[in-house]
């Protein structure tokens, strides 16, 4: 082996300073990434007098929180709750997204371009300023602590009609018209051949809002006052009010609430990626 | 099967006019090709009669019937986009069966006329597959088997072989053309190609700036080009203009000596006289054209060669026979016989046609 050989072989000349120092950047970034979640699972696993060692491994590791979280009706109801709610808003997200989307890239008509710039312009409102409108909305029409009143501010969203935009234009319009000559009506075609044809889109659109509406708190926990319409993370809130910070509890909680993510995440990495290149936005 | 005419059709965008109200008549089972340079309005022009973009102005009759206001699939006739236009997440027997999305027939009778068609295609072994796993030229032929599994009254083809290699091109061009014996349907091709005008047409449309030009068979506009553009248009390499002025009894060409004309028109002194390469060979004949230049340079295609001869800044190509290759720099004398020469008004650029 010569001196420039490094112990795998690769000649050290090969290796730039540049690379090491991305790879120890992405390190400590994976670090600070893992490590809450770590404690996360860490801390489900004690009771509560291991609660504040720090230490990552347990000294004596127990699956009670699991057992008394799960045992508990109201936790049920709160997974439920946030699961009914992110699937209905990514479907209906999906859907209205996507139509409206279609319509602005492949239909020329009056006031197209204004239509466009006004749903890009509530991008630029921060969701602060909407919550009180949204919540006098809610009570005039009476959907304070309902499901509709944590779904309906969500149901389409700007960000979603942009993107979908966007990719419809990409689709070759002799697709569609080919379409139209062998007779299929606008919204077939749209269902049956456009849709089909930005499927990454699709996936990105629904696995952010999923993801969006799995953890979202703020809304939720404003709209809803019944604790058996609480979404997830609106009654994970609750054990630290209610029981006086039961740690223990919200993370066996939140580590729960955690697999769904998870699960989306193991099965549609190659989408989550695309998507985020794609969309050019955090995941 | 059916007729398509056109009368006096028109294109707008906005003030702008792509197509200036043009009249055709096409005939029941006839195969046109509509040719032009780009923006010359022929994809515009099939386009009206698909259905896919409004008229102007005029009319258009599929059959007799005046479809104007009709909707593309009230129409009844198939198109082939230059980008196949086949769907990337259906198999080649979805895309094929997709022609037939409104027919009303059993679904035996549609897998028996995909699988017709695809015979017919020589898709058969790829029924399966998806439009990923194919060729250009197979995807090529599974859009013609989506128009054809509908037995249209009329195709249109929008430049369909544009996307596909040179050896590909020949190939599908004659299998077009097997396809339009066999079926019969009539059938409107647009293309820039020149190359395909000539082999696939009965009829050929030469448009330029949203006019017709002129309608004729293949060999009418290769022997009776009506004016500058269309000579040049048709016919590969193009053809040789060189002015010339008439005087008494002949025409004296710039490049040098005269020429016998047969007639003189009365309107005009300068014209271009038009020579095809083809035409031009260094054999002598007893009257005519001779031009001697440089040779400039040498174009062996093995069943003749091409030579680029100059004079006076001006270069002209002739042809010699393939064994026969003259060498660069030599002095060089081509002839043309009286009857294979072309005359055009300077002006106007029309032909002369009795000059």
């Amino acid at each position: 082996m010569s001196k420039a050989a490094s112990f795998e072989g690769l000649p050290m000349s090969r290796i730039r300073p540049g690379r090491i120092l991305a790879w120890t950047l992405l390190f400590i970034g994976g670090v600070i990434m893992v490590t809450p979640l770590l404690f996360m699972l860490s801390t489900s696993l004690k009771d509560a007098s291991q609660v504040y060692d720090l230490r990552v491994i347990p000294e004596t590791p127990t699956l009670d929180n699991y057992i008394e979280i799960l045992g508990d009706g109201r936790f049920t109801r709160w997974f439920v709750n946030s699961m009914i709610i992110a699937v209905i808003v990514t479907l209906s997200n999906v859907f209205f997204d996507s139509l409206v989307g279609y319509t602005l890239a492949k239909f020329r008509f009056r006031g197209r371009y204004i239509v466009f710039v006004a749903i890009l312009s509530t991008l630029m409102i921060p969701t602060e300023m909407l919550v009180l409108p949204w919540y006098l909305m809610a009570s005039q029409f009476g959907w304070l602590d309902s499901y509709w009143g944590i779904m309906f501010p969500g149901m389409m969203t700007a960000f979603g009609t942009f993107l979908m935009k966007q990719f419809f234009e990409g689709v070759p319009d002799d697709f569609l018209e080919a379409a139209r000559i062998d007779g299929l009506n606008e919204f077939t075609i749209w269902w049956k051949i456009a849709m089909p044809l930005v499927t990454p889109a699709l996936s990105a659109l629904a696995i952010f809002t999923f993801l969006g509406n799995w953890t979202a708190f703020f809304w939720p926990l404003i709209v809803t006052t019944s604790a058996e319409l609480y979404t997830l993370p609106v009654g994970l809130s609750s054990f630290a009010v209610e029981q006086s910070i039961q740690w223990e509890k919200i993370m066996t909680g939140a580590s729960i609430a955690t697999l769904p993510t998870l699960i989306i995440f193991l099965f549609l990495q190659r989408y989550i990626v695309r998507g985020v290149m794609l969309a050019g936005l955090k995941g | 099967m059916a007729t398509i005419e056109l009368d006096r059709l028109v294109k707008r965008y906005g003030q702008t006019t792509v197509v200036h109200g043009i009249d055709l008549s096409i005939q029941d089972g006839e195969f046109v090709v509509l040719v032009g340079p780009s923006g010359c309005g022929k994809s515009t022009t099939l386009r009206m009669i698909a259905g896919l973009e409004e008229i102007s102005g005029g009319e258009i009759r599929i059959d007799g019937r005046v479809v104007n206001n009709l909707q593309p699939k009230d129409r009844n006739i198939a198109m082939v986009f230059q980008n196949y236009a086949i769907y990337p997440h259906m198999s080649v027997a979805e895309n094929i069966a997709f022609g037939l999305y409104r027919s009303k027939l059993t679904k035996d009778e549609k897998r028996r006329r995909v699988e017709q068609a695809a015979e017919t295609l020589g898709l058969s072994q790829l029924l399966e597959r998806r439009p990923s796993a194919l060729s250009g030229g197979q995807r090529q032929r599974v859009a013609i088997g989506r128009a054809m599994v509908r037995d249209p009254a009329a195709f249109l083809f929008d430049e369909p072989l544009s996307n596909l290699d040179a050896q590909l091109r020949t190939q599908m061009r004659i299998e077009i053309k097997r396809l339009h014996h066999r079926l019969g349907t009539t059938s409107v091709f647009v293309t820039h190609d020149q190359v395909e005008a000539m082999t696939m047409a009965d009829r050929i449309v030469v448009m330029r700036d949203g006019h017709i030009l002129q309608v004729g068979t293949p060999l009418d506009l290769y022997e009776k080009p009506v004016d500058v553009f269309t000579a040049r248009f048709i016919g590969s390499p193009t053809m040789n203009l060189m002015p010339a002025s008439l005087r008494e009894g002949g025409a004296e060409l710039s490049l040098g000596g005269t020429i016998e004309v047969p007639r003189s028109s009365p309107k005009t002194s300068d014209i271009l006289v038009g020579v095809r390469p083809q035409d031009l060979v260094p054999t002598a004949g007893a009257r005519g054209l001779s031009v001697t230049g440089t040779v400039a340079v040498v174009e062996t295609l093995g069943s003749e060669t091409f030579v680029h001869i100059e004079n006076s800044g001006q270069t002209i190509i002739g042809s010699a026979p393939g064994r026969q290759i003259p060498r660069i720099g030599d002095k060089l004398t081509l002839h043309a016989p009286a009857e294979r020469l072309y005359y055009f008004d300077k002006v106007t650029e029309k032909a002369l046609t009795a000059p």
